[in-house]
């Protein structure tokens, strides 16, 4: 180490702080966000590994499994990998967004997360930005995904690729709102893994992305219902069918809806929960997250 | 002890005109007593050490002052503001080097500097500004476009320094400033932060256990088991103490020992594996030693006071031994922990 501390430099004035409000919350919120964007525009593996399982899942066991399912009567001439397609959408997610949010237990191990915690800001704040910042990257990563629509018959219609982006961002949010919410206690990073293999395999399998909710026995029925994801997958696969010409038997077998003891829930509804579950997830993951000792 | 003399009505609660001012301060982690009542004064401007082997409460005492723990009891005030009450204008007014980098090994430099303005809500107008004067004060402007992974560890302090000085604090907290260094990169880091001194109008308050290091603060306090048990600048300490350290090596230490006690009526003990005894004028003692020991002497060694020797005589053992004691008791419950797995 040669350099030497300059020792000429006119002084600046020192910096006055302004008192803390919801605009410099909102400040660090951005701020908090905006660092996720850096750290994944950084990682080109994560990029690419996170879309390895999503192609796989369509185009090895779509393709594979296609001839048999789609040769089914009740399918009414609908290829598989269509039927697919949203459930991929929602499984693309459902990693990157859960990996975002549980990356708050390597802030805590490798000590950045103190800086964040020692500021004269929020925990609120930080944990919002952390959210926000979480379901870009994970949206951005599912946008891949769905630019490869058109290879299995989805249709590149602007209201259908903007109504799936919006879909996909609620849905990523609050995904990203659950993982925060499982590691806000969590101390170490050995314990996360096996936590998130636990949590999220059975969250794919419940979900209705690859295959229809119908026809189960009432206690995978109630497991469906009782999964965050289902309400990110069904409407999605509806607003695909919208835009596809299907024949009212094909659409009522492929995509049966949700429904609560017999009630069809309504696609709005769907939403709204969505939307609902991440502000209850993230509201405990702020109670839960202590910093002080 | 002198924190306290200077204004005896004062005692109850800590002072407002203060940089620090802690009274009565108690600290309890379920059975452990980290912190167990200390009372001082830092003055505006002043650089001010926090002396004791690890785990005397240096870094629980540090984080109380931070808002990062709360007392169990008495008071603290930081830059005028209660620790506890007035938590969010505490942390406005304190810049903070934790033990354990806090960096992001993804950002660069800049970006990690960045990040902490907007955390701190910085004017927008004046980030640049800060912003270079900073790097420039720790010798890392040309490397601010640099992922932090690629910084060595005392480059990665320095930013850290820079970093805690972005938002302007009255206070920066540095906890073990140069731990985990190596004594080139040590002398570096205090380079720069004799710099800073002279620079910026700012109250430092640090933790070591490096006796050299203590020497560059205005004042210590010499920390053992959770309380203060001398409190001065380093001369004053030294001056206490009066007496030079005399180590001797011979061929029986208890004999040595005895016969130490038994002609010249002086307590002696082995430290870092010498006879150690602190007697006054030393240089005319050892000619007397030598005559009446009656034990052969391998070899002396004089030596002025230093602060280990306040050390020495405020707590009956050196930070060495000290520290190696710690260690031998985390590395005992460790085993045991392991054990019991």
């Amino acid at each position: 180490m040669t350099t030497t501390p300059a020792t000429a430099g006119a002084t600046v004035a020192p910096v006055r702080l302004p008192a803390r409000g919801l605009r410099q919350d909102l400040r660090a919120a951005k701020m908090v966000c905006q660092r996720e964007l850096i750290r994944y525009s950084r990682d080109r593996a994560r990029m690419v590994s996170a879309l390895v399982q999503p192609v796989l899942w369509l185009f090895v066991l779509g393709t594979g499994l296609s001839p048999v399912i789609s040769r089914g009567a009740a399918a009414g001439g609908v290829d598989f990998r269509t039927f697919l397609f949203p459930g991929v959408l929602a499984m693309s997610l459902l990693f990157t967004a859960a990996f975002s949010g549980v990356s708050i237990v390597w802030d805590r191990e490798f000590g950045f997360l103190r800086e964040m915690l020692v500021a004269p800001v929020r925990r609120s704040a930080i944990i919002v930005g952390k959210a926000f910042g979480g379901a870009t990257v994970a949206t951005i990563q599912s946008l891949v995904m769905l630019a490869l629509a058109g290879l299995v018959h989805v249709p590149y219609s602007p209201s259908l690729l903007l109504q799936l982006a919006g879909l996909l961002f609620l849905a990523a949010f609050t995904i990203t709102a659950f993982g925060i919410m499982l590691s806000a206690r969590l101390r170490q990073i050995q314990t996360i893994m096996p936590m998130m293999q636990m949590v999220m395999a059975p969250m794919m399998f419940l979900s209705g992305a690859l295959f229809p909710l119908s026809n189960l026995p009432t206690w995978l029925q109630v497991l469906t219902r009782l999964n965050p994801l289902t309400y990110a997958v069904d409407p999605m696969r509806a607003v695909v069918f919208q835009h596809l010409h299907l024949s009212q038997a094909a659409q009522h077998a492929l995509r049966p809806g949700v429904t609560w003891g017999g009630w069809p829930v309504p696609t709005a509804l769907e939403v709204l929960l969505l939307a609902v579950m991440s502000v209850a997830m993230l509201t405990v993951a702020i109670l839960r997250f202590d910093h002080t000792e | 002890m002198e924190a306290r003399t200077a204004d005896a009505t004062s005692a109850a609660a800590p002072a407002t005109g203060a940089a620090i001012s802690v009274r009565g301060l108690v600290k309890h982690y379920g059975e452990v007593e980290a912190v167990r009542g200390v009372d001082f004064d830092v003055a505006e401007g002043e650089t001010f050490g926090f002396l004791g082997p690890n785990g005397a409460g240096k870094s629980t005492t540090i984080k109380i002052l931070c808002t990062l723990a709360r007392p169990t009891a008495g008071a603290a005030r930081v830059g005028g503001h209660d620790v506890v009450a007035a938590r969010d204008d505490v942390r406005r007014s304190i810049g903070l080097v934790f033990q354990d980098t806090t960096l992001d090994d993804y950002l660069t430099g800049e970006q990690n500097l960045r990040f902490h303005a907007e955390l701190y809500a910085v004017p927008k107008a004046a980030v640049p500004e800060r912003l270079h004067e900073v790097l420039e004060l720790v010798g890392l402007w040309e490397r601010r476009g640099d992922l932090v992974q690629t910084f060595s560890g005392g480059m990665k302090r320095r930013l850290e320094i820079a970093r805690g000085l972005l938002h302007s604090p009255r206070v920066l907290f540095l906890d073990e400033p140069t731990v985990g260094l190596d004594p080139q990169t040590r002398a570096s880091i205090w380079k720069y932060l004799d710099e800073l001194r002279r620079r910026e109008d700012i109250t430092v308050f640090l933790t070591t256990h490096y006796m050299d290091e203590a020497e560059h603060c205005d004042r210590i306090a010499i920390i053992d088991a959770g309380r203060i048990v001398a409190l001065g600048t380093p001369d004053e300490l030294k001056a206490e103490v009066g007496k030079d350290r005399v180590q001797i090596h011979t061929d029986d230490d208890q004999a040595a020992i005895a016969a130490l006690r038994g002609r010249f009526e002086i307590e002696a003990a082995v430290h870092e594996g010498a006879v150690t005894f602190a007697v006054a004028d030393g240089e005319q003692f050892v000619p007397r030693l030598f005559a009446e020991l009656g034990i052969p002497i391998r070899s002396v060694n004089v030596a002025r006071p230093t602060l280990d020797d306040v050390f020495l005589a405020h707590t009956g053992t050196t930070i060495r031994d000290a520290e190696a004691s710690t260690m031998d008791r985390a590395r005992l419950s460790r085993m045991a922990r392991a054990v019991r797995r």
